[in-house]
């Protein structure tokens, strides 16, 4: 089980990137649980200075960028 | 082991791929951008039969000249900086200026501000990083200024609808206005203003390997802020240069003097007053400006009233206001004010 969090207040890149973390999810039909963070106490435990940040398995793996779906599918598989 | 991993000549094929592709574009850019004039005097003048030097004629020629022209510049310099932008982190900005001293780290605040991306959306986050890995708060200011206030679509308009002067004079103005900000909430030493939490975040879940983007990336990322932006902006622009072509073939040759000109010295704070509700519109603002000061409003004003759109906004006040206390909001709202308004006289004067 996998916990997923995307980070980020609500701006367009964020509700991109979560829509396509939980597409490929879906796709590839993970057992994932997906959280969106929009507490910036929370958020900014992995001191991020952009949104939006993706957290696998409590480890930041991106922030300030859109990451391409295969990046994504990479994190997910490890 | 003479077995060759595949991946590397992959990417680097990727890279070459992408490349020939940007060189394209631009190729075929700048053929476009050259041609926007021809074209659009055809269109009205032969295609529509309208004569020159009518009021139709040369409001429909200034709105078919100019809205490819502006797209178009606006699309290759949102790409362009973009690009440049993917060599610069700010995790990379936050070591340069941690425990800079004032000036100097003012001053590289500013200049960083500009050149590093951002979005309003990440003011919260880029405050709270800054201000713990211990970047003076007047340079984070300054930082937060800048990055706004010299952006890169007004910068591109200017360029494109007054030339390099007035885009270079509004850079100058912008970073003076950032850097003298700065300093003076940094000699204030506001930090008890900046709210508790803030101090008490505990930042222990541990930083991301940032690998190195290929080019195919950075093309990449570049093409998603041309096609977000213009995507975002364009309605504005086409708004605000059919009313600049209105202005431009209706409104009689310096009606707005009295109104807008230097004489009228209560129009430098209007104007600033103006420009904090219309944030976000920026690109639709400048073309109203450029007809606006075709019929003689000063350009000191004019170029007040544009800082404090981009500068000044309510919704980016909102958001900061997670993290400051009103007190630092309307010190920082006030001092910025204060800037613009003199930018806006001091221009007024010289111009």
């Amino acid at each position: 089980m996998l916990t997923i969090k995307v980070l980020g207040t609500g701006c367009a890149n964020c509700t991109r990137l979560e829509e396509r973390v939980r597409k490929i999810v879906n796709d590839r039909g993970l057992q994932a649980e997906i959280e969106k963070v929009t507490d910036y106490g929370q958020m900014m435990r992995w001191n991020i200075l952009r949104t939006p940040g993706l957290v696998v398995d409590d480890v930041l793996v991106v922030s300030g960028r859109m990451p391409s779906e295969d990046e994504i599918t990479n994190w997910l598989a490890k | 082991m003479a077995q060759t991993l595949p991946t590397p000549t992959t990417s680097s094929q990727r890279d070459q791929r992408s490349w020939l592709l940007v060189i394209t574009a631009t190729i075929l850019w700048l053929l476009a951008y050259n041609n926007v004039k021809p074209v659009a005097n055809w269109i009205t003048f032969t295609l529509l039969g309208l004569t020159p030097g009518t009021r139709l004629g040369e409001a429909l020629a200034f709105f078919i000249y100019d809205v490819p022209k502006i797209l178009l510049l606006l699309s290759g310099m949102i790409f362009l900086i973009s690009t440049l932008r993917t060599f610069i982190s700010p995790e990379r900005v936050r070591q340069i200026l941690g425990g800079k001293r004032t000036g100097i780290g003012n001053l590289l605040g500013a200049g960083l501000g500009v050149l590093t991306p951002f979005c309003s959306c990440s003011a919260v986050p880029l405050f709270i990083g800054f201000v713990k890995a211990g970047v003076p708060l007047g340079i984070t200011f300054s930082f937060l200024i800048a990055a706004p206030m010299v952006d890169g679509v007004a910068l591109a308009m200017l360029f494109g609808l007054f030339g390099w002067h007035i885009a270079g004079l509004y850079l100058v103005a912008g970073m003076s206005i950032a850097v003298i900000a700065g300093m003076v909430i940094g000699r204030m030493k506001m930090e008890r203003h900046v709210e508790a939490f803030v101090w008490e975040i505990r930042m222990d879940g541990g930083a991301a390997v940032e690998q190195q983007l290929t080019w195919t990336q950075r093309f990449g990322e570049a093409w998603q802020q041309v096609r977000d932006i213009v995507g975002k902006v364009w309605p504005y622009v086409v708004l605000g240069i059919a009313i600049g072509a209105g202005i431009h073939g209706y409104v009689p040759e310096d009606a707005l003097a009295g109104v807008l000109g230097k004489e009228a010295w209560w129009s430098v704070p209007a104007g600033v007053l103006l420009g904090i509700p219309l944030y976000s519109n920026v690109a639709g603002v400048i073309p109203v400006v450029d007809a606006l000061m075709a019929k003689g409003a000063a350009m000191g004003t004019m170029l007040a009233f544009m800082m404090s759109v981009v500068a000044l906004s309510l919704p980016e006040l909102i958001i900061l206001r997670r993290v400051l206390k009103p007190r630092l909001i309307a010190t920082f709202a006030g001092i910025v004010a204060m800037g613009i308004i003199m930018v806006g006289y001091l221009f007024n004067l010289m111009i």
